[in-house]
């Protein structure tokens, strides 16, 4: 299994084969506070990096999710969405948003390492 | 921006308290725990809320204050007794509504709790419309907590013994750590609770010691789901300059015996409108579907034309499930009405509901 990587709008990508689990990171979860709402993309759905990919809703705001990596949408979590609440509980491992066939690998390489994120979610604080 | 903080800033900062701008004032939105969890504990526990950023306005009796403030307000208050509370409202001559706000009648006059984002123009308001005739004080040096929840009143009784025997929307005066502090048996989260008015070098002690007895800290951001889910209005989002009280459905609060002889600001207005009807009405509407229809989210009829829009939206803790407060028209208001609420692109239906989402306990009649 490779390593997880995170993008700038605090989600994480797992990448198994041409397989990746995203999901959003404990920060993100933190800064969001109770999730009561999920909204996830539909199974078949091509998404490209940066763009849209679901929503959640915290009983403050609504924010929407972004994918990482361009590709096509093979799984998504319906657990999340019939009890919101597992994101707060286990953001990083159970809680997984979705999973994607990833079409260009290279989109990898630009986002940050477990310790490169940790550093920018600090500095930047948000 | 220089926001002002409160008495009880440090207080919260310990408790892990995330502050947010509201209102002027550096307010807790939420401590370590979260919405849901403080929520929660206020329905089951007791919950303590900073509401120091709310204006306390003093005016002193003098001559005709009593004539002079119906001539004001929608209520009868030669009628109410000394140390009696009222829902009310201070509106322009359209009946719209500057500010909603609770008058309590004591010894030396009357104390109004005005919103903190309106209460500076509150008073000049009052100040120009009673010709500048009374002492009137924003006192500023006192602090406003909020003790909310099925256990407030045990909790209190053990600190400051006869709050027990309030009855809601009834205060009184009480000796705590060497002041005489105002307490009222009210609140805005659909328990039973009190409001206490004290100075701002004795709210923090006061404030621990509530702790001390099983209160915990909640912020506004669970303030806001407690009030949404009593189906009360928070100014500024389901009441505003462009809104009426017969609009808002607050007739309950409008004196009938001031209704037939009129004689305050508005009355002409909401007279016609009781009589005639309004084009809008706030009504509480409940989502089929588990999304959350926030603040500007447009309302439709199955013909797909705009009818309203949500004032409020939220999911309710304690309900668990999604709910709103918004204006639609008026033939739409019907109980069960089936409306579509359009989130993010989507129409989700949604039905005209009862108020509140949550049923109320309040103590109505507490022993004397």
């Amino acid at each position: 299994m490779s390593e997880v990587k995170f993008s700038k709008e605090h989600e994480w990508i797992k990448l198994d084969g041409d397989t990746a689990t995203i999901g959003i990171t404990q920060h993100a979860t933190e800064m969001l506070g109770d999730i009561v709402f999920v909204e996830l993309p539909e199974i078949g759905a091509s998404v490209a990096k940066d763009g849209n990919a679901g929503v959640v809703e915290s009983t403050k705001a609504a924010s929407d999710i972004y994918t990482p990596v361009s590709g096509e949408i093979i799984e998504n979590n319906q657990s999340i969405v019939d009890d919101p609440a597992k994101v707060n509980a286990d953001p990083e491992n159970e809680a997984w948003f979705f999973k994607l066939k990833i079409t260009n690998k290279s989109e990898m390489d630009s986002l940050m390492n477990k310790e490169e994120y940790e550093k920018f979610s600090k500095e930047s604080g948000n | 921006m220089n926001n002002k903080k409160t008495a009880l800033y440090n207080l919260h900062e310990k408790k892990g308290a995330k502050f947010v701008p509201f209102a002027g004032y550096e307010m807790p939105i939420q401590y370590s725990e979260g919405i849901i969890q403080e929520h929660k504990y206020t329905r089951s526990n007791v919950g303590l809320f900073d509401v120091s950023h709310m204006g306390q306005l003093f005016i002193k009796n003098e001559n005709e204050l009593t004539e002079d403030l119906e001539k004001i307000f929608p209520l009868d208050l030669k009628s109410i007794s000394l140390n009696q509370s009222k829902y009310s409202f201070l509106m322009n001559e359209e009946a719209c509504i500057y500010d909603d706000l609770i008058i309590t009648k004591i010894k030396d006059g009357y104390n109004v709790i005005l919103n903190a984002a309106c209460k500076n123009e509150d008073f000049e308001i009052i100040k120009k419309l009673l010709d500048n005739k009374y002492e009137m004080t924003l006192n500023s040096s006192l602090s406003l907590i909020a003790v909310q929840g099925p256990k407030a009143a045990a909790i209190l009784k053990d600190m400051i013994k006869g709050t027990e025997n309030l009855s809601f929307m009834n205060g009184n005066f009480f000796r705590y750590l060497g002041e005489n502090i105002y307490i009222t048996r009210s609140g805005y989260t659909g328990e039973d609770g009190f409001e206490i008015s004290i100075s701002n070098n004795k709210v923090e002690e006061l404030a621990e010691n509530l702790l001390l007895k099983g209160a915990k800290l909640i912020g506004l951001g669970a303030r806001d789901t407690l009030r949404l889910e009593a189906g009360l209005c928070l100014y500024g989002h389901d009441l505003d300059i462009k809104t009426t009280p017969i609009e808002a459905n607050l007739n309950w609060a409008i004196s009938k015996k001031r209704l037939i002889a009129g004689g305050f600001i508005g009355f002409d207005k909401i007279n016609s409108q009781i009589n005639t009807g309004t084009r809008r009405l706030r009504v509480g509407i409940t989502p089929m579907d588990r999304i959350i229809a926030r603040e500007k989210t447009k309302i439709f009829n199955k013909g797909n034309e705009i009818i309203g829009e949500i004032t409020s939206g939220t999911f309710g803790p304690s309900v668990q499930k999604p709910i709103a407060l918004g204006y639609v028209d008026s033939k739409f208001s019907v109980l069960d009405t089936e409306v579509f609420l359009e989130v993010r692109g989507k129409k989700y239906s949604a039905r005209i509901c009862k108020l509140p989402f949550y049923k109320k306990s309040y103590v109505k009649g507490a022993n004397k």
